[in-house]
Parts: structure tokens; C-alpha cells; sequence
């Protein structure tokens, strides 16, 4: 049951999708994504590809153990909300940095950006877990 | 053991325990620099809060009866962990067993100085996990674990009568802070609630001490390693439910159910456990049994209101704790160098091992209650204490007598049957062990003595202070070495020549004891066993019937207790109509609708598992474009792409699936069941919801996130916003959840890709 027609859009789709997964995942914090939303892009990208070449193909490609994938997500979440117990305020209160000087535009990077990369690492742990799982079965 | 010098890990066994013996002896060191001020009535106390929301305190006070309790708990802990040094030397576990045994230390001691109730019940329950693990210790025999888990039930279930006893008291207007206690409990004892505050708490100090019915478990913890046995099971732990009675004594105490429950069950427990012991030949079960004698009778002098009685059991409780821990290492000691503790294989060893015999001697002279020694003393005061009992002293006076002369022939039944006569030909040679196994029951011996020729020291340092502390009338309490000829010293008398004759008929007695134990349902261990079974039998069956595996009986369970949950009360309250919301110019929204409902239906009448998993996509499909139109593109977009994955994960697992034809056989009238469910879910979900409407929103969360988004967060995306850092720790459990869930996952496809 494997396609040509399939395979040969996959190659083409799941770069987009993963693109687009990072793209919802960094305008978050302004616009409709975040990371749990990326975390369903990006699965559903892998999914694909999953069902086009198979997951022993997926597997070699993510090359983490989609079960470990989970774990430093958490541990990135939990770490972003250090910073702020070392200010002395409550674990995970957002601390923002800005980047540049006013003149040419500036950058604002917090914490909070960090901690939803981990919520992305945590889902799609998850996701791969069971998707290629399943696949395998 | 000779090999025990020079194997390595013996020998840094032996150093662990040689160490952490420092601990006990600090506190002790502690304790005896406050004994002076505490000795002259003073009363030393700290506190810091813990959770004063729920009027718990880290408040703890050393008055007299702490100090006597502590330093039992510090003194034998010295002792048997020294002991422990020897006994359990090239035990692959050492560490595990003085962890288990100091928090054990600790928790008692807690116990005992413990000014706030809550605190006391925390480490109160912390003496029962301990007490389970080291019964358990030996934990690869199912016999060493049933006996745990017994000694753990039935302790444990007495510890949360004694949590519900408290909650009642301050129900009734008590207080938690125990100082405040001593201005006596006249409104408690007149409150309505008293006879449940009295039989919870009794309950919880019963269970704990042993008391009868509840008295099978102490013999059996003797599957502990026998220091344990000595430092858990004759010294502290089970006087943790003595300890409680004296607490409670000026605030509950002095009322009829008081008194008839204390000397009833005391006296019973007494008798019977005194007779019970001459049954077995495991010589740490005879010590057991004497135990919960000893224990009854503690509790019998309790149930009194003068100061003779209560001074009866502060007495005995110090002269018990001295000889049996004496007797109880002494047992370990032959059991560690003969191999054996059964009395009909031992015998002759006092040549071989002196020092032991010594000490068994003293103590047995203590036990048994001769003059000179503290057990006599004891046994005196106990006396004058029986004749003034404020109720049934007669009863009491006999159960007294008759335990006494019973102890007095297991005392020479323990210290002549491994001692005296010819040494058993099958048993080797023996010898004293080393020093750090001796020391404790010499000492202990020994204390017998020195406590027994100078009571007035002990009774102005020792007694007299933990009387007072739970006596509120402070009558003077005084031990001497010869009250004068007296009705005491002629039942001293009597006793010694029943205790002769008692020990001339010890083998028909113990054998007909056996058999009448067996035959009498006199113990609760019975029922027990059969509660057990039937509780175990029962919570399979619910689980047979809940989590029978069958999705289908879940859903139905799940939607039924949601329709009734909702509509029951409505139905109270007449609340069931809802005008229907204005539709207005929602006439996209209504397209959509009637597409999702279209899609329900081609759901239901699919002939094959692809149509219906398409359909099911075109309704999540046509809920997210609900979303959208509403103006919630974030949780439109979550809907669409969790819709995507769900129908490419519905797809794996059901596509696998036999084909739906196969499933479409079930019965009609479970069909037309199951459309009422949903159909009654759906209506219930969609009243509730125009119920919602009936009231104007209260946008004032929407009107903070809104202001506060961007300055305090530095986000545009109110939603995103909220996830990541308004409620940051919400969405890390929930993550949390999510990765533990897919674990379980993926083992649970495992398990089904192997076949079983």
C-alpha cells in the first residue's frame, strides 16, 4: 500500500509541515499557536511520513527514542522556571530579557518561550510514542 | 562468630551500628541534663508552626511521664543498637535495618513528647509503618510479610480510630494542645459526643498495646529480627497505647465506661495472655505473650483514679521495660550462638555462657518479683494498687494475683528451660558472644538491682514526676524497700507459692491451655483471617464487574451517572425548561450545524469503519469551524489539528479491527438503551449550557488577562499567554500527565504485541 504518489508528496509536505510546526511554535506568544499546537503540527507531520515510508523510516530519522523525547521536554519546563526562584519571586514567574537598542528594533526573549518548548518537546514525545507504536503493531 | 572478624563487610556492618549508636546516646546524654529541673516539676517546652491553618504545631514538652517514656525509648535504643551491631554483623541489609530502627527511635520519641495532638497521631503512625517494615525485615518469607501486614492493619486501623477520636474532641470542644489538658475535661466527660471520643480513642491505644481481642498480633511480629522484637515489641512501641491512656487519663478518665473498660480489658488480657504463655516452646513467643500480659495489666491500673493505682502502672511499666528487653536480647543472644530458641532443644548453657546467665538471672528474679529485686517492688505497689482500685477491686485484686503467680513460673520457666540441667547433646559448644551483645541485658539486669535497693530514689526521680504529670491531685508517691506486714506482702507471699505450684504443673497446663485456645474464639485472629479473605474476595468482584474491559459498558456508566448527576437536580427544583437562545443572523453557525448533525447520522448508519471514522472527522471538523466563527481561532486551530491526529490514531486502532458488520448484531433493545443515553447526554449537556446563558458572563477574569497580557507577559495571545505563564504550574502538571500517559501507552502496546 505504499504509493509512489503519496511518498513523493510526502517529500515534499513534512519539511513544510516541520516548518510550519517551528513557525506556530515561536509566534505563539502573539498570534494563535504555541507549543502545544506545534506539538500536534509536528506530530501529524511525522504521522504522515509515518504512513508513507513506514516508521522504522521515521524512527531513523527523529533518531531519539520517541519515549525519551518526553522526559527532557519536561525537565526543559520545569528548568524555565528556575531563573525566576533565583530573582526570589514564585517558580515560574516569566522573566524577559530585551535584546538591541530601542533605535533598530528590539528583541524580547523570557522564559515563558522556554517553558512552552517544553510543553512542544513533552507533546510530541507523547505523540510519537503512541503514533509509531501503533504503526508497528 | 570468628569469621565475623575477618570478613570485611561483617566487620563494617558491626561499625555501622557501632556508630550510629551515637544518636541514641546523644538524646539520652539530653535527656538526663534536663532530668533535674524536669525531676523538680519543671515542664520544658518549644513550638514552631507547621501548618497553623489546620492548628498543627511543632510543639513538643518533656514533663515527668515524657522524660520516663524517653528515657526508656533512648536508654534501650543505646543498648539494642549496639546489640544490633553484633547480632545483625554480615546482614547484607545493615543499613536499611538501623534507618528502619532510628526513624522507628524517633518516631516514638515524637510520640512521647508530642504537645500538639495531630503531631502525636503523625508519629504515631509513624511507629506503625516502622513496626511493619522491621517486622517484614526478613522480607523474602511470606510468613515474616503476613505477619507485617497483620501487625500493620490492625495497628494502622486503630491509628485512624484514634485520628477520628481526636477530630471528635475537638468537635467537642477539646483542645489539640495536650499542656492544656491538665485543668481537667469536666466539659468533655459531660459532652455528648464523649462515648464516641472514648471508644475511638481506646480503640487506637488497644490495637497499638495488644489489648484483648485485639492481641493476636503481638506474637506474631516475632518474626522480627529479635533486637527488634526487644526494642519494638516489649519496650516501646506497644507502651505507645499506655502512653496514650495516661495522656488521655485527666481529660477522659475517671468516668464508669472509663474504669469498667480499662480493668476488664486489662485484667482479661492479663490472665489470658499469662496462661497463653506456657503453650508455646519458641521462647520468644512465651516473651510475647508475657508482654501482653504485662500490657494488661498497665491498662487494668489505669483504669483507676487514685494515686496508688496510676503509680502501680508507672511502676511496672519501668520494671517491665527493664527485665523483658533484658530477657528478649538474652533470647537473641542463645538463638544467635545455639541456632535454636525452642525450649526442648535447649539446655545446661549457663556453663558455656555466665555473663548471659547472669543477666537472664537477675531479670527472671525481676520478672518473678522476689525481694531486692525492682520486679518486687513493682509487684507491692501493684498490690496496694489493685486493693484501691475504684472499681471491681476484687476482680482486679485476683487478676493481679494470678497473672503475678503465673509471670513468677514463666520467669523460671524461661531462665531454668536454656539454662539449667544437661546441655542437649545435638547443641555445640557455646560461649558468651562479644561485648557489644552482652552489655545490653547485663545492664539491664543489673539496673534491676540497683533500682530494686534504692526505691525511694527512684520514686523521687523517676516515678513521682510521671505520675504527677498526668494526677492531677499530685498525692505524694512513694516506693520503699518493706511497706510493713501488710495485706500487699501477704499476697506477695500467696503469689510466689501459686507461682511453685504453677511451675509443677507447667506442662499439662500449657497443653491445655493450647487446646482450649484453639477451640475458644477468645482471639480476634480468626476473624481476622476470614475478614481478610472476605474483603480481598469482595474488592475483586467489584473490580471483575467495574473494569470488565469493555468500553462500551464504560461509556454507558460514565454518561448514565452524568444525566443523573445533572438532571436529578432539576427535577428537585422544577428548573427543566430554558427559553431557546436567539439565533438570530447565526445562520452560518446553523449551516454548520445541521452539517455536524448530518455527519452524526452517517456516523451511525456506516456500513464499514472507514465511513464512520470519516464522519466522525467532519463532525470535530464542523465543531472547530463553530469555534472559529465565535472568535476563538486558537482553540478552532487546537480542534482541527487534534481532530487530524485522532482520526489518524482511530485509523490504526480500528481499521485492525474484525468488520463492523460483525459488530452491528447486538441486540435491538440495546441499541434503542444506547440511543436514549446519548440522546438524554446530549440534551442534558445542551440544557445545561442554556442554563449557562440565562446569566450575564462575568468577564472580569477576561478583563484582567486582557490588561495584564502584554504588560506583565509580554504576549498578544491572551490563551498562549495563560498557558505559559499566568498558570505556568497548571500546564506543567498537565504535560506531566500527558508524557506519563503516553508511557503507559506504549507499554500497554507492548504488552499486547507479545502474545502471552
Amino acid at each position: 500500500m505504499r504509493s509512489v504518489i503519496l511518498k513523493t508528496a510526502t517529500r515534499l509536505m513534512v519539511g513544510l509541515i516541520l516548518i510550519f510546526a517551528f513557525y506556530l511554535l515561536l509566534r505563539g506568544h502573539h498570534e494563535p499557536g504555541g507549543g502545544f499546537a506545534a506539538a500536534l503540527v509536528a506530530g501529524t507531520g511525522f504521522a504522515l511520513f509515518a504512513i508513507a515510508e513506514g516508521p522504522a523510516k521515521v524512527r531513523t530519522a527523529v533518531r531519539l527514542r520517541p519515549t525519551l523525547i518526553g522526559m527532557p521536554g519536561l525537565a526543559v519546563a520545569a528548568l524555565s522556571g528556575l531563573p525566576a526562584v533565583f530573582a526570589g519571586k514564585p517558580f515560574l514567574t516569566g522573566i524577559w530579557w530585551t535584546l538591541g537598542d530601542p533605535g533598530s528594533g528590539q528583541l524580547t526573549i523570557g522564559t515563558p518561550l522556554f517553558f512552552d518548548i517544553g510543553v512542544f518537546l513533552a507533546v510530541l514525545g507523547a505523540i510519537l510514542s503512541i503514533i509509531l507504536g501503533l504503526e508497528e503493531h | 562468630m570468628a569469621s565475623a572478624k575477618t570478613d570485611p563487610h561483617a566487620s563494617g556492618t558491626a561499625r555501622i551500628g557501632l556508630y550510629s549508636s551515637l544518636l541514641p546516646l546523644g538524646l539520652l546524654i539530653g535527656l538526663f541534663y534536663c532530668w533535674p529541673a524536669v525531676a523538680a516539676g519543671k515542664v520544658i517546652s518549644v513550638s514552631y508552626p507547621w501548618m497553623p491553618s489546620l492548628d498543627l504545631y511543632l510543639s513538643f514538652r518533656l514533663d515527668g511521664l515524657s522524660l520516663l517514656f524517653g528515657l526508656i525509648i533512648c536508654g534501650a535504643g543505646v543498648l539494642v543498637t549496639l546489640y544490633s551491631a553484633g547480632y545483625m554483623a554480615g546482614h547484607p541489609q545493615t543499613g536499611r535495618y538501623f534507618f528502619f530502627l532510628h526513624s522507628f527511635m524517633l518516631s516514638m520519641l515524637g510520640i512521647v513528647t508530642a504537645d500538639n495532638l495531630l503531631l502525636l497521631f503523625v508519629c504515631w503512625e509513624g511507629t506503625t509503618v516502622f513496626s511493619y517494615l522491621l517486622i517484614g525485615f526478613d522480607h523474602e518469607s511470606g510468613k515474616a510479610r503476613d505477619n507485617a501486614r497483620q501487625a500493620l492493619l490492625v495497628t494502622g486501623a486503630g491509628g485512624l480510630a484514634l485520628l477520628i477520636g481526636i477530630l471528635l474532641l475537638k468537635l467537642a470542644g477539646g483542645s489539640y494542645t495536650i499542656s492544656h489538658w491538665m485543668d481537667g475535661g469536666g466539659t468533655i466527660r459531660a459532652h455528648s459526643l464523649y462515648p464516641f471520643i472514648l471508644i475511638t480513642v481506646l480503640l487506637g491505644a488497644f490495637t497499638k498495646s495488644a489489648q484483648f481481642p485485639f492481641h493476636f498480633w503481638l506474637p506474631n511480629a516475632m518474626s522480627a529480627p529479635t533486637p527488634i522484637s526487644a526494642f519494638l515489641h516489649a519496650a516501646t512501641m506497644v507502651k505507645a497505647g499506655i502512653y496514650l491512656l495516661m495522656r488521655f487519663h485527666p481529660l477522659l478518665g475517671g468516668t464508669t465506661a472509663w474504669m469498667c473498660t480499662l480493668v476488664i480489658v486489662g485484667g482479661l488480657t492479663a490472665v489470658w495472655s499469662a496462661l497463653q504463655a506456657f503453650g508455646p516452646l519458641d521462647l520468644k513467643r512465651v516473651l510475647a505473650f508475657t508482654t501482653t500480659m504485662a500490657l494488661g495489666m498497665m491498662t487494668m491500673f489505669l483504669g483507676g483514679q487514685s494515686a496508688p493505682v496510676l503509680t502501680a502502672a508507672a511502676t511496672f511499666l519501668l520494671v517491665h521495660a527493664l527485665y523483658k528487653a533484658a530477657l528478649f536480647l538474652a533470647v537473641g543472644i542463645i538463638d544467635h550462638e545455639t541456632g535454636t530458641r525452642q525450649l526442648d532443644r535447649l539446655g545446661g548453657l549457663g556453663r558455656g555462657m555466665p555473663l548471659t546467665a547472669l543477666a537472664v538471672a537477675a531479670a527472671a528474679c525481676s520478672m518473678a518479683g522476689f525481694p531486692l529485686f525492682f520486679g518486687f517492688i513493682g509487684k507491692e505497689i501493684m498490690y496496694a494498687g489493685a486493693l484501691a482500685e475504684d472499681m471491681f477491686p476484687q476482680f482486679a485484686t485476683v487478676a493481679a494475683v494470678l497473672a503475678n503467680a503465673l509471670m513468677t513460673a514463666v520467669a523460671a520457666v524461661v531462665l531454668l528451660g536454656p539454662f539449667a540441667g544437661r546441655r542437649p547433646s545435638a547443641l555445640p559448644a557455646v560461649h558468651d558472644p562479644s561485648w557489644t551483645m552482652w552489655l545490653g541485658p547485663v545492664i539491664l539486669g543489673m539496673l534491676g538491682i540497683v533500682f530494686g535497693v534504692n526505691p525511694e530514689w527512684v520514686s523521687a526521680y523517676i516515678i513521682q514526676p510521671a505520675v504527677w504529670a498526668f494526677h492531677p491531685a499530685r498525692e505524694e508517691v512513694l516506693l520503699t524497700l518493706f511497706h510493713g506486714f501488710n495485706m500487699p506482702l501477704l499476697l506477695s507471699a500467696v503469689t510466689l507459692s501459686l507461682g511453685a505450684l504453677f511451675y509443677g504443673v507447667r506442662r499439662p497446663l500449657g497443653r491445655m491451655i493450647t487446646s482450649i485456645a484453639e477451640r475458644l474464639p477468645l482471639s480476634a485472629g480468626g476473624s481476622y483471617d476470614t475478614g481478610l479473605y472476605w474483603f480481598l474476595k469482595g474488592a475483586k468482584g467489584i473490580t471483575r464487574r467495574l473494569q470488565n474491559g469493555s468500553l462500551h459498558s464504560y461509556m454507558t456508566i460514565i454518561l448514565l451517572v452524568l444525566v443523573a448527576a445533572v438532571a436529578w437536580p432539576w427535577m428537585q427544583r422544577g428548573v427543566l425548561t430554558h427559553p431557546w437562545p436567539n439565533l438570530g443572523d447565526h445562520f452560518a453557525a446553523i449551516g454548520v450545524v445541521l452539517v455536524i448533525g448530518a455527519a452524526t447520522l452517517v456516523v451511525l448508519a456506516a456500513k464499514n469503519r472507514l465511513m464512520a471514522i470519516g464522519g466522525l472527522g467532519a463532525v470535530g471538523t464542523g465543531v472547530a469551524l463553530i469555534f472559529l466563527m465565535f472568535g476563538a481561532p486558537d482553540i478552532a486551530l487546537t480542534q482541527l489539528l487534534i481532530e487530524t491526529l485522532t482520526l489518524i490514531i482511530v485509523s490504526l486502532v480500528l481499521l485492525r479491527l474484525p468488520p463492523l458488520e460483525a459488530a452491528k448484531k447486538r441486540r435491538a433493545y440495546r441499541r434503542v438503551m444506547d440511543g436514549a443515553l446519548a440522546l438524554g447526554a446530549g440534551w442534558v449537556m445542551a440544557s445545561l449550557l442554556m442554563g449557562v446563558l440565562q446569566h450575564p458572563l462575568d468577564r472580569s477574569l477576561t478583563a484582567f488577562f486582557e490588561g495584564h497580557s502584554y504588560l506583565a507577559a509580554h504576549g498578544r495571545n491572551i490563551v498562549n499567554v495563560i498557558l505559559v505563564d499566568f498558570r505556568a504550574l497548571d500546564t506543567f502538571g498537565e504535560i506531566t500527565v500527558v508524557v506519563l500517559a503516553a508511557w503507559a501507552g506504549v507499554a500497554l502496546i507492548r504488552k499486547t504485541k507479545e502474545p502471552s
